[in-house]
């Protein structure tokens, strides 16, 4: 008996150990491996042939997978036209929203154009290219029970996406507002409409078209927090693929590429509430 | 309006779609559940030698893929193992490695369980008649542990199928990634094309999961008909 507890104590403490080591590694090695090669430098990229971008799969009119199987949306069409500049196939590594920033970390993917929107604690970690569009945080209610001010939601269940804009915003900003937080776009709608909150809070540009498709719903606050950018992001530290992204946002900026994306993919799906300015940047 | 949500499910290449993903879904399973398998039948034969420190390795192994959950070793392996030591597998690929350790360490344990279980004067007979440590795994206890251990493996391969719902999580275009993806490119024009989409997938994992845990349950039903006359 007293063998057999002695195997087991063994056991436990072997597995901590296991882990221990396990992480004590991670903490060593971080600087050896993030300057020896940058496999996602523009040189290497179009020594591969293709540049793999992170977009996603569930979030029309941005990235999503239409009826035969392709890949549409504003971001694509962006993610198509970048390899086209840069003279390489695409790949496409379907991310979600709380995946991005270790998708870049762990070298899956080149670049990410997944609706990413720009805040200082992201930054810290990855790099972000020049802003390709606008947004800020949108709250949407039932038209039977509308919130119109950020005051009713105290106390209240608000549903959230995981790693979202929304999420960090009242995380930080409104700690009365209970969230509650799902892992997929689908995931929140579907719980919004089974009533499990009095409110969804998510990028309001999205939230536009999603009412605009469900009619029982409304973007009582159209804005609430500070105004926010949706950039390309980078690998940290990937000085070179950051520099030619930006030059290539100036230039499609200056060709008006993203009003013309703007019409052809967003607006069928926002309608005469949103311009075009209120999404595209304007040229400087 | 109640019967749209259905013609979601045979727009365009949809259905096909559906099936590509489920394929992918099986592929990952069996290939991780063969390799898996021979595995740890090897584990689970050296797990019973009388050797300390290989058995304190083994155990090892045993607990971590059991105490760690399933999405947490998916996740360390494709986001911080390639992060720190430079080691870029596909998504697939490393989704079929984990499980394949996964089930290397669950099998291991229930190859252990069944040739312990197999009744001690068998081994003690087979050394009587001279057979060497190979010839007795071979000819007695393997056997004889296989129908002990056969139904426990085939629930084993049932949880290995419904655990691949996990892989949306590191990118992999498995059924349930890609039904996310058609409902909600669909969910503009056909709200109930949730229930329709989760409800042909509910459907695909049952129709691939029930005959193994009713082929289990009859397995185990002879052998006890056997066992007990």
């Amino acid at each position: 008996m007293k063998k057999r507890s002695f195997t087991k104590l063994i056991a436990v403490v072997g597995v901590f150990a296991t882990l221990l080591l396990v992480l004590a590694g991670c903490g060593n090695s971080k600087k050896s491996s993030s300057q020896s090669n940058n496999p996602s430098s523009v040189q290497q990229i179009k020594k591969n042939g293709t540049i793999r971008i992170a977009v996603f799969g569930d979030l029309p009119p941005y990235g999503w997978v239409n009826k035969d199987g392709k890949r549409v949306g504003y971001d694509v069409t962006l993610a198509h036209k970048v390899a086209k500049d840069l003279g390489v196939k695409v790949k496409f590594v379907q991310v979600n929203a709380n995946n991005r920033v270790d998708a870049l970390n762990s070298n899956k993917v080149d670049l990410v154009l997944a609706n990413f929107t720009v805040t200082p604690e992201r930054k810290q970690v990855i790099d972000f290219a020049k802003p390709y569009m606008k947004v800020s945080v949108g709250v949407v209610s039932p038209k039977s029970k509308p919130i119109t001010s950020a005051s009713q939601l105290k106390g209240k269940n608000v549903i959230v996406t995981k790693g979202t804009t929304a999420e960090n915003y009242f995380t930080s900003k409104q700690p009365d507002v209970k969230l509650l937080k799902f892992d997929s776009k689908t995931q929140q709608f579907n719980a919004l409409k089974n009533g499990r909150g009095v409110a969804l809070a998510d990028d309001n540009s999205y939230l536009y078209a999603w009412s605009k498709d469900n009619p029982k719903y409304t973007v009582g606050i159209k804005s609430i927090g500070p105004k926010s950018y949706i950039a390309p992001a980078v690998k940290k530290g990937n000085k070179s693929l950051l520099n030619w992204t930006n030059k290539e946002i100036d230039k499609l900026t200056k060709q008006s590429f993203f009003v013309k994306d703007y019409n052809t993919q967003l607006k069928p799906y926002f309608g005469k509430e949103v311009k075009p300015s209120d999404i595209v940047l304007p040229v400087k | 309006m109640d019967h749209s949500g259905i013609s979601v499910l045979f727009e365009g290449t949809n259905f096909q779609r559906l099936l590509g993903g489920l394929w992918v879904t099986v592929r990952i399973a069996a290939v991780a559940l063969i390799i898996g398998l021979i595995l740890g039948v090897i584990l689970g034969v050296l797990r019973t030698f009388k050797n300390r420190p290989l058995r304190i390795i083994l155990r090892l192994y045993l607990e971590f893929f059991r105490v760690v959950p399933t999405v947490v070793l998916l996740f360390l392996f494709y986001y911080i193992l390639p992060r720190e030591m430079n080691f870029n597998l596909p998504g697939d690929q490393l989704a079929t490695l984990v499980f394949a350790l996964w089930v290397a360490a669950e099998m291991s344990d229930i190859v252990r369980g069944a040739l312990i279980s197999v009744p001690q004067h068998q081994k003690e007979s087979g050394k009587a008649i001279g057979l060497n440590r190979y010839q007795l795994y071979r000819y007695v206890l393997i056997p004889q542990a296989i129908s002990l251990e056969i139904p426990a493996t085939i629930n084993l391969a049932t949880r290995v199928i419904k655990t691949t719902s996990l892989l949306l999580l590191i990118s992999v275009m498995d059924v349930i990634n890609i039904g996310q993806q058609i409902i909600e490119a669909n969910n503009h024009t056909h709200p109930t094309g949730v229930f329709w989409v989760y409800g042909l997938i509910f459907l695909f994992y049952f129709l691939i999961d029930y005959p193994l845990s009713w082929w289990a349950k009859r397995l185990e039903k002879k052998r006890l008909e056997r066992a007990n006359g």
